[in-house]
């Protein structure tokens, strides 16, 4: 299981770095459905400003760099917390705890 | 199909909310055991399953779709972790990018974590019940992949009817006609990486294996 760890997290970074910054710009389905519909601008912006808003790092000039860096540190905070939360939801053995 | 603020009724985040706390508590009870072994997978899951759903590819002009991977964690994983995967990433997702709302995360983990997890599980089980071996194999992880994403994209477009954005049954369809194509890409792509990047068999997911 070690080396599919490594892998999966190899695989993580190469997908942020060599796919993300050419990820295509047409809206994902429920966007173009809200669109085509016309409840598009119903959309708000929750009053908490976000980190890395729609994956861009803000006052960052060059946009396919901020892609990346917004993957990386997306990936590193999933990665960290999941981390953290498996700690407590399952025991060595695998048992989930709590039962 | 992240549903941002605006699109969702306090009278259908809410009860979204709770059912999805429920969901997941109930999913983790349920599940017997998640092997040992595979517990160290759980972040880089969740890790690939982030870095994954940035890649939109075309599926039309005009119409992009992305892996969900709800399908994947649930074939290498469970059910039960794939919800806590999927979770985790619609958390950061969320409050780090607005990708997705903060008053409609429940929704979107009723959809994505929970939803989409349980149907590629059980959808998996029924096809290769049916058709055992290799072949069946393939084909369960590719139709259970799709269902997954139809099914989720369906929940969604029910959450949005019902908080009265346009008619229900015009929702329903347009929602249903482009996750039946961004679908195909989630079983290819689930598929793929099952083979090749997890090579985990989905029939051992522990606890819950069938000989």
């Amino acid at each position: 299981m070690k080396h599919k760890k490594k892998i999966l997290l190899l695989a993580s970074f190469l997908v942020v770095l060599f796919l993300a910054p050419f990820a295509s710009s047409w809206p994902d389905g429920l966007e173009r459905v809200a669109e085509d519909l016309g409840f598009a601008d119903a959309a708000r912006e929750f009053a908490l400003p976000a980190l890395l808003p729609d994956y861009t790092v803000p006052g960052l000039p060059w946009e396919k760099l901020g892609t990346v860096i917004a993957g990386i540190v997306g990936v590193a905070l999933v990665y960290g917390f999941l981390q953290l939360l498996a700690k407590f939801l399952w025991r060595a053995d695998g048992v989930a705890r709590g039962r | 199909m992240h549903i941002p603020d605006g699109f969702l009724t306090a009278q259908v985040y809410l009860p979204a909310a709770g059912l999805s706390a429920a969901g997941l508590a109930w999913g983790l009870k349920r599940t017997e055991k998640l092997d040992e072994k595979r517990i160290p997978l759980l972040g880089a899951m969740g890790a690939f399953i982030f870095a994954a759903q940035m890649v939109n590819f075309p599926v039309a002009p005009g119409v992009s779709g992305h892996l969900l991977g709800g399908a994947l964690a649930a074939l290498s994983l469970g059910p039960a972790a794939a919800g806590v995967i999927m979770t985790a990433v619609l958390l950061i997702q969320a409050f780090f990018m607005h990708d997705g709302g903060i008053t409609a995360l429940g929704a979107n983990v009723l959809n994505m974590a929970i939803l989409a997890p349980w149907v590629a599980y059980f959808t998996y089980q029924a096809v290769t019940r049916v058709l055992p071996g290799r072949f069946g194999n393939t084909i369960g992880i590719f139709f259970a992949s799709w269902l997954s994403v139809l099914l989720a994209a369906l929940a969604a477009a029910l959450e949005l009817g019902w908080s009265g954005m346009f008619a229900l049954n015009v929702i329903l369809t347009t929602m249903a006609l482009w996750h039946i194509l961004i679908g195909i890409g989630e079983g290819i792509l689930t598929t793929l990486a099952l083979n090749y990047l997890v090579q985990l068999k989905p029939a051992d997911i522990a606890g819950e294996a069938k000989e």
